[in-house]
This record gives C-alpha cells, sequence and structure tokens, in this order.
C-alpha cells in the first residue's frame, strides 16, 4: 500500500529547495560577480578595440599595415613557429617517460618543468644575458665568432622557448597518466616498433591535449613582453615582436596605433579562448560518451 | 638491474627521458644557475648592501604590499565567480566562462596599456574615480589593479572543478539537520573549498610578484613610491650594473622557489582532501 504524504507548504517554498539560496540572495551573487568581471574583465577587453578604431579605419589600418608593424608580425610569427614545435616535442619526451615508465625522482622532474611558470619574466630574459650577454659565459666566444644572440633573433626565441616550456608537458603528463599503458602495451606485444605504438596508439589519444597545449603554448609566445623585452635591445624593424612595437607606439604617445596593434593581439587571445573552450566541450562530450558505453 | 627504474616492455624511456633531461638542462637548468654561480662571485656582504638599500626595501614592499592585496581581492571575488559559474544559472554564462581566462591569454603588455587608458584621469573609469579623490593610474593603487586583473583566472579555475565534485548528499545531510543555508555554506562547503582557495591565491600571489608587463604602464615607476622589483632589475640592467641586477634576481628567484614550494603542498593537501570526502 502506497500512501501519498502532503506537507503543508506554500508552492513559493515548495519550488525553492532545502540546498538552494532564495531567489534575491542568488540574483545578488550574479550581480555582484558579474560587476566584478565587467569592472576588470571585460571593459578593459572592449576599450582595447574602441581605443584602436576610435580614430577611424584609415589609421587603424595605416597603424597595422606600417613596415614596422609588418615586420613586428612577422618576427612575432617566427619565434611562435620555432618555439612552439620545439615545447612540443619536449612536452610529448617528458610525458611518455613520466607517464608510461615508473622511476625514482619523477615528482622532481615535474617540479622542475613547471618551474618556468613561477620565474618572474624578467628574470627569464636576465639569465639568457648572463649566459650569451657580451658580460656573460659565452659573450666573449660570440663575439670573436661575429654571433650575435642577446639583442638579436635567436635570443628572443630562446627567452620565449624558456616561458612556454612548461605548456605542453603540463596539458599531456595527466592526460597520458590516466590513460595508463595497457593499449601501449598490447601493440607492443603485438610486434609494433616503438615509433608505430607512438603513431598509432598514443597519438590518437593525446591528439587533442596536444593541440590544447600547443594553443596555450602559442598566445603565450606570441604574447610574451617583459623576458623579450630584456633580451630584444628594441632596434625597430629587426628585433621588435608584436607587445614591444605596442610599447614603443605608446612611449611615443601615439596611442591610436599602439591600441590598433594591441588589438591584433587582443584578437589572438579570443581566438585562443574560443579554440580552447570548443576543445573543452569536445572532451566533455567525449566523455559522456565513453561513460555511456 | 637498477632499482632507478620499474621494469616495463615499453621501448623509449632512455631516448625520452634523455632528451627531457638535455633539454631542460639546456634551456632552464643551466641559464638558471647562471643567476646563482654569477652572485656568488660577490661576497656575501657586497650582496647584503645591494639587496637591502632604501630603494630596493621600498620596491619589495610595493611588490609585495600589492601582489597580496590583489591576491585576496582575487580570493574573495574568484570565490564568488567560481560559486556564480557552478551553482547558478544565467544568461550568458557559457560565454563569461570562457571569458574568465582572458588574463592567462591576453599579452600582458595589452593589459597595461588598456588598464592605464581607462584609469587615467579622462579615461572611462578614471574620470569617476578622480574626483572622489581616487588616483589610480601612475600610483601604487594602479599596480593594485593591474595584478588584480592578471591574477584573476586563479582562484576561479582551482575553486571551480572542487566545487564541481562537492556531493550534494553533504549539503542535503545539513540541512535535514536543520542548518541554514548560511551554516551549510559556512561549515560544509567552505571548509572543503579551503585547500584549493588557498592554492589559488598563492598561485594568483606568486604570478604578481614576478609580473612586469600590465604594471610598468600604469604605475608610473617612480622610485621609492611606485616601483616594482622587477623594474629595478631591468633598470640595473639598463645602467650595466649586472651585479646589482643579478643579486636582485636572485632574490626573486628564491622567492619564487619558497612559494613554489608551499604552492606544492597545497595541492598535496587540496588532493588529499578531496579524496577522504
Amino acid at each position: 500500500m502506497t500512501t501519498t504524504i502532503t506537507f503543508p507548504l506554500s508552492p513559493a517554498a515548495r519550488k525553492e529547495r532545502a540546498t538552494q539560496e532564495p531567489a534575491w540572495v542568488r540574483w545578488s551573487l550574479i550581480g555582484l560577480a558579474l560587476m566584478f568581471l565587467t569592472l576588470f574583465l571585460f571593459i578593459p577587453l572592449i576599450s582595447v578595440f574602441y581605443e584602436a578604431l576610435k580614430k577611424g579605419s584609415d589609421v587603424y589600418l595605416a597603424a597595422i599595415t606600417h613596415p614596422d608593424a609588418l615586420s613586428a608580425i612577422k618576427l612575432t610569427l617566427t619565434v611562435a613557429a620555432i618555439a612552439v614545435p620545439l615545447n612540443l616535442v619536449f612536452g610529448v619526451a617528458a610525458a611518455w617517460a613520466i607517464a608510461k615508465f615508473e622511476f625514482r625522482g619523477k615528482n622532481l622532474l615535474i617540479t622542475l618543468i613547471d618551474l618556468p611558470f613561477s620565474v618572474s619574466p624578467v628574470v627569464s630574459g636576465l639569465i639568457y644575458v648572463l649566459v650569451f650577454g657580451l658580460q656573460g659565459w659565452l659573450g666573449p666566444w660570440l663575439a670573436e665568432h661575429d654571433l650575435k644572440i642577446i639583442f638579436a633573433v635567436p635570443g628572443i626565441v630562446l627567452a620565449t622557448v624558456f616561458v612556454t616550456v612548461p605548456f605542453i608537458a603540463r596539458e599531456l603528463i595527466p592526460l597520458m597518466q590516466a590513460q595508463g599503458t595497457e593499449e601501449e602495451e598490447a601493440a607492443v606485444v603485438l610486434g609494433a616498433s616503438g615509433w608505430q605504438t607512438f603513431y598509432h596508439v598514443t597519438l590518437p589519444n593525446i591528439k587533442w591535449g596536444l593541440l590544447y597545449g600547443a594553443i596555450l603554448c602559442n598566445a603565450r609566445a606570441m604574447g610574451e613582453f617583459g623576458a623579450v623585452s630584456v633580451v630584444s635591445g628594441h632596434i625597430r624593424g629587426s628585433t621588435n615582436t608584436l607587445p614591444l612595437h605596442v610599447e614603443i607606439l605608446y612611449n611615443e604617445y601615439n596611442f591610436a596605433a599602439a591600441f590598433a596593434v594591441a588589438s591584433l593581439l587582443a584578437l589572438l587571445a579570443l581566438v585562443t579562448l574560443a579554440l580552447k573552450t570548443l576543445i573543452e566541450a569536445r572532451n566533455k562530450q567525449h566523455q559522456k560518451q565513453r561513460g555511456h558505453e | 638491474m637498477s632499482t632507478f627504474k620499474q621494469h616495463s616492455i615499453l621501448p623509449g624511456f632512455n631516448l625520452a627521458l634523455g632528451f627531457t633531461l638535455l633539454y631542460l638542462s639546456l634551456i632552464v637548468l643551466i641559464p638558471l644557475s647562471a643567476a646563482f654561480i654569477r652572485t656568488a662571485e660577490l661576497t656575501w656582504l657586497e650582496f647584503w648592501t645591494i639587496v637591502t638599500t632604501p630603494r630596493v626595501m621600498a620596491s619589495y614592499r610595493l611588490t609585495f604590499g600589492a601582489s597580496f592585496a590583489a591576491a585576496l581581492v582575487n580570493a574573495v571575488f574568484g570565490l564568488l565567480v567560481a560559486w556564480v559559474l557552478v551553482r547558478y544559472h544565467f544568461p550568458g554564462k557559457k560565454l563569461v566562462d570562457a571569458l574568465v581566462d582572458l588574463p592567462f591569454a591576453l599579452p600582458t603588455a595589452v593589459a597595461g596599456i588598456a588598464l592605464t587608458a581607462l584609469y587615467a584621469g579622462n579615461g572611462w573609469i578614471g574620470q569617476f574615480l578622480e574626483p572622489m579623490g581616487f588616483k589610480v593610474a601612475f600610483t601604487p593603487l594602479g599596480i593594485f589593479v593591474a595584478l588584480t586583473f592578471i591574477g584573476l583566472p586563479f582562484v576561479v579555475r582551482t575553486v571551480q572543478p572542487v566545487l564541481e565534485d562537492i556531493e550534494s548528499e553533504l549539503e542535503e545531510a545539513a540541512a535535514t539537520l536543520g542548518a541554514n543555508r548560511w551554516q551549510t555554506f559556512t561549515r560544509v562547503i567552505f571548509p572543503a573549498l579551503f585547500p584549493a582557495l588557498m592554492t589559488g591565491f598563492a598561485l594568483a600571489f606568486a604570478r604578481a610578484i614576478g609580473e612586469y608587463g600590465s604594471v610598468i604602464f600604469i604605475a608610473g615607476n617612480m622610485p621609492m613610491i611606485s616601483e616594482i622589483t622587477p623594474l629595478l632589475i631591468i633598470t640595473k640592467l639598463e645602467q650595466y650594473d649586472y651585479a646589482g641586477a643579478t643579486a636582485l634576481s636572485v632574490v626573486m628567484l628564491v622567492i619564487s622557489f619558497i612559494l613554489l614550494l608551499i604552492i606544492n603542498l597545497l595541492q598535496w593537501w587540496s588532493r588529499r582532501r578531496s579524496i577522504e570526502s
């Protein structure tokens, strides 16, 4: 026998569960959070585009097609095109060693990989000056052989590689740890070589994590300011990346042009966030599907 | 057989670990050691004199004070934002969630000039604050604003997953036992979130201490008043004072390493907490 017990609740109270706040609390908290985000996030983002276009599209186009701006774009793309693949290879190698094998000192190694994230960008640049600069360890030898690293493109690349070392590795390590080693072991037992195993078994499993890490790595590589600023020497048209070009224009009180170039970097940031969100949504869906199987 | 590595049939361990160690040494460890080795050329007294001059001490006070204040504001509002994003529904929530990471993706120089333009006397926000007596741009207050911006995602992103994982049964039990929502929050939910909150706070603080790009535009960079330690390193470098710049960067590195250790401990604590519950 089933009996229905009814409680004398008002309709409003019935809708409100015991584990939820009253509506006025909910909306006040939402309002407060959005106010904070508007003040510190949304308005700064909008203002970049507003300031960039304030003086009209002619000024905007002139600023981003100026030869100095174009050479800054070229250098920024070049630096990212070297730094991201290098850290990609590193990330895969580090994750393979750490996630697929058990060895002593593993936690120390993981901490060392994360180290560049906790070093101030300024210090990241300075240490390369100490190694390759004229006063540095290799400075005299480099000068003798007419090689220039500091205040030249190689220094910018090195500083950028340093600050972006952890991005791909720290994405792949937990992913590959979670996937375990059974699939790879099965492939090896069935006679696949190491490279075949990696290419046909591991890579398909980690490709989205790899892409995710590469996107974040790329955003930082293109946007790095402090470290690059120390080693660049700020030579217009030759060692100026986009963020450094923004600084130069800004310090010359050429605000419209500075914001125009900055808007390109802001667009890069938005594209990065969009791709990141898409990959996260895809992963979530994938996990759900796996859960249903 | 060495006991260094457990046996595995998978190939590539030596190659992968060898490459990882070589790369880390060349890119990270040897350059970092340069700072310590070059500083070791100084005597203890010389080192101490360089890193404790009044101008340097003023820069520490400013850097740590502003970073602490910014991390604190981010702890409070980061918790609020994480709460709202996990627990409530409102229009545009997905967009807001995605944009929280903007400070990670936006180059610091862009953030710096945008915040300066906003908070200057004639800027969108500055024009309202200045008549009330708040000068933000080109003062230490501006540094606080920039550091709040760049630290914003840390607390949100560390608290959010923990909040998502809290079992609703716990809260239901608390409600059944007669707790009101505020009691449930302070006695049940908040203690579960606390390790993650502390981790996020420490991450935001560590990031703020080293920050350079977003700060220098808005700071005004007046010695003794609004000059952060990373800027002082650059200033010394531009004056060819390599010993001074290196000594200061060693101080910064040691502080970063201590913070990294604390963060690792906090994360370990946070993980243990979530396993226990």
